[in-house]
């Protein structure tokens, strides 16, 4: 039997009622104690996102705290450079704190504050979604806790002093290979352990369904916006038209595309395929990983033979994961999108490119997609349309940068 | 015929004791000490609880994540997992073992091949982690078929409703969690609140084996005495741990540590 994606019903809602997706991916492997909480949450959020006055506040937020609409602009001398396909990019990085890691952590913040909780955790990687979450929370008054792995702490050095300048208490993960995925486990122990008193914000579309569903909710704001600048810029949606994002969790990728399911626009997700010529990477969707659970989820994910999750290198901390949303691997399946991976010196090289030649500086996370789009655009005719997803900025990524290039140039 | 975990259960009652549970994680620190340790502390617990180990586990505090680290570090497998239970249950065939541990592993494995394997080397029962109600009514039923018994877990958190669904589909042992904690937390509820929690869900079914986890050490195994069975997991792996820093032989160490939780229940 073939997966197919429903017409006129929202990806997040296409589940069945195990919250499992295709009747594979997704769902709620998670200890006892945390099944009253998800429930709870999973109700309140239900009803949150059927009252207009919560929308109404939403949007008044995403309007003058995240600052909606981000901007979508062409970049005319990567096209002319490149020759072929029409370039453009949504500016996704000019959103308050510089990603759309914003919207996630605004929404949760909202919906922290409905619940009653004073404190709020979350997990971070390349150190956005931790920004961010701080940031939201010193705005919405709650009290904040983010869980780093070590590895990443020290790579990620600018968005670290951020989350401490807004009184976030940081907490280092020293287990395993010290990244997103331990800091992802450490941060639902926490969460078992404080449930009571705690609201967790996953900082991708992962975990437990209700996170995956919250958070691919909150940057759908990235589609709503493309969607009329589209409309605004070609009169129409143009006929072949590609949107490219970057795939950790994958949750920009989920806001950028969600307005356009039901469209003829054409996917693609590009993963983080790690240094070239090493057997480490980040992209379990391009190099068919087998399914299996992680953080409480049915994904595709890197792990051995036994089921112990396997250890992923890029040098994106932010798509240094070794798992993928579940709506991607039921994108995926359902061949509504199609993924590949570009390598750590390729997304360095489109950093460069990029920077050189226009007046945004992806950080390493989008210049993966950058990288696509580089390799794409000249085999395109100039009819066709490439949309790149900027959903961060480089300057985060200055010490990597001076590091592998000897210099940094925004 | 009553299961051996039932068996246990039935004697230690006869003895107006609860039933002293030990939790260690199989191939800690070694495989053959693993096993030797398991040969040991079975002369004092009553079930032995092993853990197959996981490098991605959301629910275990630092001391069960040491002991699984240390075991994935010298290569332990699931088939060594399974010839340790094997070689346990050649020697003491009536010890009740129980395989503890996360779905993904078993998902990998197939559930079908996993519990064949299972019944073929003894294994008398299992907790997952990470497949809760009514997720797990499926797998329990095939659990159920090979007679080995699933053991439901229930928390502080599960309702009052979902409680009465969990223990009426239950086998003969359920797991209740003392605390919102991972595991091997410092026990921040009285035992006096824990054991009122404990008789509330035992009013459901008396029938019921009901036993406590989480939080429980020498320390204070004996205020929680009037339960079916109480689960020392976190404080062994500790002992683990600290006997190898100091260069003593944690089997040794091990045997007179629950000899010594015994001595409190009794």
């Amino acid at each position: 039997m073939s997966l197919k994606i429903k017409k006129g019903i929202p990806l997040i809602d296409q589940h069945d009622k195990n919250f499992m997706y295709g009747g594979k991916f997704g769902g709620n492997f998670i200890p006892e104690t945390l099944k009253k909480p998800i429930d709870d949450l999973t109700k309140l959020f239900n009803k949150l996102r059927k009252n207009k006055k919560f929308i109404k506040e939403r949007d008044f937020y995403f309007k003058t705290y995240v600052g909606a609409p981000t901007p979508f602009i062409k970049l005319d001398n990567l096209t002319d450079h490149l020759g072929g396909a029409q370039i453009y990019a949504k500016v996704v990085s000019e959103a308050n704190g510089g990603a759309h890691k914003i919207y996630n952590a605004t929404v949760h913040c909202l919906i922290a504050r409905k619940a009653g909780k004073k404190f709020i955790v979350g997990d971070t990687g390349a150190g956005y979604a931790g920004k961010m979450l701080s940031m939201a929370a010193k705005k919405f008054g709650l009290k904040c806790k983010i869980f780093m792995g070590a590895k990443d702490i020290k790579r990620q050095r600018p968005n670290v002093e951020s989350m401490r300048k807004n009184g976030a208490e940081i907490v280092p993960v020293t287990t395993g290979s010290q990244t997103l995925v331990d800091a992802v486990s450490e941060c639902m122990r926490y969460w078992v352990a404080n449930c009571d008193t705690t609201h967790m914000c996953v900082g991708s579309t992962v975990g437990p369904n209700i996170f995956v569903k919250i958070c691919a909710w909150s940057t759908a704001q990235i589609s709503r916006e493309l969607m009329s600048q589209v409309k605004e810029e070609f009169g129409k949606i143009p006929k072949k038209m590609k949107l490219l994002n970057c795939v950790g969790g994958g949750s920009s990728a989920m806001g950028f595309w969600n307005e356009f399911m039901d469209t003829d626009a054409e996917f693609i997700g590009i993963e983080a395929g790690g240094p070239k010529n090493s057997k480490l990477h980040a992209a379990p969707l391009t190099n068919g990983s087998k399914i299996g659970i992680l953080h409480g989820s049915a994904q595709y994910v890197i792990q051995d033979n036994e089921g112990q999750i396997g250890r992923t290198e890029s040098i994106s901390a932010g798509l240094d994961y070794p798992g993928i949303s579940s709506l991607h691997c039921f994108l995926k399946d359902t061949k509504r999108a199609s993924y590949t991976s570009a390598s750590d010196e390729e997304a360095l090289k489109a950093y460069q490119l990029v920077s050189k030649l226009e007046n945004i500086s992806p950080s390493l996370e989008p210049s993966h997609a950058f990288a696509e789009a580089i390799k794409l655009a000249p085999r395109l005719k100039s009819s066709e349309v490439i949309i790149v997803n900027s959903c961060g900025d480089s300057l985060k990524d200055k010490d990597i940068i001076k590091q592998k290039l000897g210099s940094y140039v925004r | 015929m009553k299961s051996k975990i039932a068996l246990a259960f039935e004697n230690c009652k006869k003895q107006k004791r609860p039933a002293l549970i030990t939790y260690t994680v199989a191939g800690d620190n070694t495989r053959k000490n693993s096993l030797k340790i398991l040969n040991k502390i079975s002369k004092h617990a009553d079930i032995l609880e092993c853990g197959f180990p996981h490098n991605t586990p959301i629910a275990d505090g630092g001391q069960i994540q040491g002991s699984s680290h240390r075991a994935l570090k010298n290569g332990t497998k699931l088939k060594d997992v399974f010839q340790i239970v094997k070689k346990f249950k050649k020697i003491n065939p009536s010890k009740p073992l129980i395989l503890m541990g996360y779905f993904n592993l078993i998902y990998q494995n197939g559930e079908n091949k996993f519990l064949n394997n299972c019944k073929k080397s003894g294994v008398d029962g299992l907790i997952i982690v990470d497949l809760p109600y009514p997720e797990n009514k499926n797998f329990a039923k095939k659990c159920k078929k090979r007679d080995i018994t699933f053991i439901q877990l229930l928390s502080p958190t599960t309702s009052k409703d979902r409680m009465k669904k969990i223990i009426k589909d239950s086998h003969e042992m359920i797991y209740y969690i003392s605390m919102l904690s991972t595991t091997g937390g410092r026990l921040k509820v009285s035992p006096k609140k824990i054991l009122e929690n404990y008789n509330r869900i035992k009013r459901i079914n008396p029938k019921k084996n009901l036993v406590i986890g989480f939080g429980i050490t020498d320390k204070t195994i004996s205020s929680l005495k009037s339960a079916n069975g109480l689960v020392v997991g976190s404080m062994l792996c500790k002992i683990i741990t600290n006997s190898l820093k100091m260069g003593q032989n944690p089997v040794t160490k091990l045997d007179k540590v629950v000899y010594n939780l015994k001595k409190k229940i009794l």
